[in-house]
Parts: structure tokens; sequence; C-alpha cells
């Protein structure tokens, strides 16, 4: 009865799945169209690439054609000196990140729960997140040597501030209201904290990977410039000191490739993690 | 044994920057097991207050309310509230909002009994077709009527409703008005409701209780002695008319004092 009068108000049932295939065909023809501008924009660079070395606007000898960038590309990746650069890489970004995410949770946590710890730490947060990770790199080298350690340390601190101060935030701005309403259902602390905060906070916790996962690819690859053997960073300083310019433009497209990959992981998590908000366009 | 709510010389002051505020003084009142009690008021009354110290969100500077004799001393699962914003939770199901309580430590269910539970009241709300929908894929008084199931999940004695359809259209709001009526009809709550609606607090309840402000207190307590089960017809019957504008003049009153 009650169903009726409320299902009354929408339209029944076959127009409505009529609407739902509309829905979904209008939703796939924007999917092309936006693989296709994608597509479009990288080649608008190739195009400015090319053009700008047949015109003499930039000098073909310092710019590598983009035919003997991918030339380089598949000469490294057969030799697997690619393989091994990316691979020491990619292992300090996920150990570095993974330890700075984890630490910045528990203490994102700690600092939201107890007032003592938030007022301690609140001056010592705003100080360290306005110190940039490049600049610890030459006093991390010192103390660890140029070895992992020092970069794994480096990597931690830059994901660790921006990820502490997303899920801080997030915890500050719980809607109180839900904690409310649990409580007049009968939870108990634990429950309040798994069922209660952590669902909230799930969306916010995948926004700081994606933050960090960011500052982390940056500095990872300013600390490989800086001190390496292997890494895409090493490989570049490398090309840089033989003069090889197609490797080192390489390697620049490399690391912007890789990172919008990661992002468009992280995003992709993102949305099914957070399939039950309303969507803020 | 059901003694139903017992107030007692309940007060609440707040300490403000131009000094202390008055929220309620000594606000006494007895309200039987079964009883639909409603509260109107101008804002700033108090009513909101009221309702907050029997869900043991907020406790009294002054005097005590108690539930079958046991003072309020927190939230629990024997108060069950309904929030004008909804707050059912938007990272559940509608199933798995209403079945939350039930799966808590504090309210021993057996598992099977769960589901159950969940149908029924389900069923009593009219949302049985929507049990996978997520909250934001619900209308407002859809998302209300989730609210109703998962306090009435829990078995509670009472419900304390904070102007739950405030936010609704009018079309809605009287619809949502008769059905909890019917769910009344069939699980029997005492009931405390928080109003701006005097139509609305004349037709659902027992009795009405017109708060005056500055301090918050109890100024009138008036019986509407028209029978259940009421349908939306009766809004237009005379002694519904006579009793409406009677509590409209107290109401009315109280807004011009605030105003001055």
């Amino acid at each position: 009865m009650k169903s009726q009068k409320e299902g009354g108000l929408m339209t029944n049932h076959s127009s409505r799945n009529a609407v739902i295939q509309t829905f979904k065909a209008v939703k796939k023809r924007q999917q092309i169209e936006k693989i296709g501008y994608f597509i479009a924009s990288f080649v608008l660079v190739l195009v400015v690439w090319e053009v700008g070395r047949a015109t003499h606007l930039v000098n073909p000898k310092l710019f590598p054609s983009f035919a003997a960038v991918c030339k380089a590309f598949v000469q490294f990746l057969k030799d697997g000196t690619l393989i091994a650069h990316m691979y020491a890489s990619f292992v300090r970004v996920l150990i570095g990140f993974s330890l700075g995410i984890v630490a910045a949770v528990i203490l994102g946590f700690l600092i939201g729960w107890f007032r003592v710890i938030r007022l301690i730490v609140d001056p010592l947060v705003s100080f360290f997140r306005a110190l940039p990770p490049i600049a610890l790199i030459p006093l991390m080298i010192i103390f660890f040597g140029i070895g992992e350690t020092s970069k794994i340390i480096v990597l931690t601190y830059a994901s660790f501030f921006p990820a502490l101060v997303v899920i801080y935030q997030a915890l500050i701005g719980l809607e109180p209201i839900y904690g409310r309403a649990a409580q007049t259902l009968g939870v108990n602390n634990w429950e309040m904290f798994h069922k209660i905060i952590l669902p909230q906070l799930y969306p916010h916790i995948i926004t700081a990977c994606r933050v960090s996962l960011g500052v982390c690819w940056a500095t990872l690859v300013a600390a490989e410039l800086i001190a390496a053997q292997k890494g895409i960073g090493a490989m570049m300083v490398e090309a840089q000191n033989f003069f090889q310019m197609a490797p080192l433009v390489l390697g620049v497209l490399l690391i912007g490739a890789i990172s919008l990959v990661m992002d468009s992981i992280v995003r992709a998590i993102e949305r099914r993690a957070t399939a039950w908000q309303e969507k803020r366009a | 044994m059901e003694q139903g709510i017992l107030i007692e010389g309940v007060g609440v002051t707040y300490q403000t920057a131009s000094g202390t505020f008055e929220a309620l003084k000594d606000v006494n009142l007895k309200i039987e097991p079964g009883e639909f009690i409603s509260i109107v008021g101008p804002s700033g009354c108090g009513k909101t207050t009221l309702l907050n110290v029997l869900a043991g969100f907020l406790k009294s500077n002054t005097g005590q309310a108690c539930l079958d004799g046991n003072p309020i001393k927190g939230p629990g699962p024997e108060r069950g509230v309904v929030f004008q914003q909804y707050a059912i939770f938007p990272w559940l199901t509608v199933v798995e909002n209403v079945a939350f309580g039930l799966k808590l430590s504090a309210n021993k269910t057996a598992h099977d009994r769960i589901d159950e539970i969940v149908d029924h009241f389900l069923e009593l709300v009219g949302l049985q077709d929507f049990k996978k929908s997520y909250p934001k894929e619900l209308s407002g008084g859809m998302k209300q009527r989730v609210a109703i199931a998962r306090a009435y999940a829990v078995n509670p004695q009472v419900l304390l409703m904070d102007e739950p359809f405030g936010a609704l259209d009018a079309q809605t709001r009287q619809f949502m008005q008769e059905s909890l009526l019917d769910i009344l009809e069939e699980e029997k709550k005492t009931v405390v409701f928080i109003t701006h609606g005097v139509e609305e607090a004349t037709f659902l309840s027992t009795r009405v209780v017109v708060m005056a402000s500055k301090p918050g207190r109890i100024r009138e307590v008036i019986p509407i002695d028209i029978p259940y089960p009421r349908k939306a017809s009766v809004k237009t019957a005379p002694e519904f008319v006579k009793i409406r504008a009677e509590i409209d003049k107290v109401v009315r009153e109280e807004f011009q004092k605030q105003r001055q």
C-alpha cells in the first residue's frame, strides 16, 4: 500500500528501464568522446614537438625527434636497463609511500582522538608540512649515505605529511550526527570506531593516498637525480653526462606516464570505495 | 514494569559570552506509556534541548528525567531517536541501515532473527522494494522512513522525534503523518515529537505541550480528545479545528512575547 503511493510518483517499470538504457548509452558515448580527446591532446603535443624541430624553433641537435626517443625506448627495453631502472624506482616509491601512509593513518587517528596529542603535534605539523622533502636529501645523505635508506626515509617523509593533514582534517570534519544516531542504537567504543568512523574516513584515506603518491613520485626523481646508481632519475643523469638527448627526454616522458597511470589506478579504487557518496559536481 | 517518562524540575543553562542562558527552567512532565506527546513553541523555547535531555545527549543542570524510574544518564537503545536531518548512514544500504542496531553487541539478536525483523519493519514503512538501495537514491520521505524503521528495529520503549518531517514538502509530510500513525497502530510506542506545526501536533498527539521561551519552560499542556485511528479527514472536523485554534492562540501569544 504505502510503497505504491510513493512508487506511483516514479515512472512505471518498463519506461524506467528505458530511461536507464538511454542513460547508459549517453554515458558510453561520453566515455568514447573522452578517450578521443585524451588521445587528441597527446597528438597535439607531438605535432608541436615535430613542427618545432622542423622549423628550427627548437634546436634539432638539442631536442631529439619523437622517433629517436621511441628508438631509445625500444633499445633500453631490449637490453634490460629500462626495466632495472623502473624496478628500482618503483620499489623505493612503494616502500616509502606505504610506510608514510600507515604512519599518517595511525598518527592521524591519535591526533583526531586525543586533544593533548593534537595540541603538541599541530605546530610541528605546520612546520614540517611547509618543508619540502627535497630539502632533506642532503642531510639524509650525510646521515645515512647514498644507499637506499636515505632515499626511503625521504620518501616516507614525503608521503607522510600530506596524508596526515588530509586524514586529520577529515576526522575533525566528521558529521557528529551519525555518531549520535549510532549512540542511540547502542554502539560501544569499538563499534563506533570501525562501524561509524572508519567507513566515513575511507574516501579521505584514498584521497590522502592520491596526494601522497604524487608528492612521493616527484621527490623520488629529485632524490635519484642527486644520488643513485639505478632508477629513472639516475638513468637521466647518466644520459645527461654523456649528452644523450633521446634517453633524457625518454626519462621525462616515462615519469609523466607513470604518474598518470598510478593516479588513474588510485582514482579507479576511489570510485569504487565512494560509490555511496552523493557526488558534488 | 513500564512507568513511562518522568521529567522532574529539569533545568539546563548554557554559559555564553553575554552571560548565562536559561534554555530550560523547572520543567515537569509525566508521560504515560503509549502516549504521543508533541512539543510546540517558538524557536529558542528549549524544545530540542528537552529532547536532547531525554535522548541523553545533554545533562540537565538541575532535576532529572527518568524512564521507568531509572534516571537517564546517556544515549541508549531503549530510547530511539529520529532526527530532522535523517541521519541514516549513507555508506550502508537500506537493509544494512535497519539491521545496524540489531548487529551491535548491546542488542544480542539471534542472526536468523535479524533478517526477519528487518523485513518486518521495512514492510511496515513500505520500503521492501528498496532493500539494496543506498540513501542517496532515496527521496527525503523514504530516507525518514528508513530512519523510523532503524529506530523501531531495536525495539525501543520510547521514540524521540526531533522535527522529523520538517524538511519534507507538504504532500509528503501529510503522507508521513498518516504513515506514522499507521505504524504506531501496529507497534505501540511512547512518542515525544518536536514540531513547529500546530496542525501536525494536533493530528498526531494525545497531548500537546506548548513551551514558552526566556527561560524555556512549559506554558500549557493541552489534551487532544479525538479517538484513534485518525485519518487526514479529521483535520476538517469541528472538534479538531477548535482544539487546533486553541493551541494556535497559545503558540501565537508566546511568539508575540518573544518578539517584544
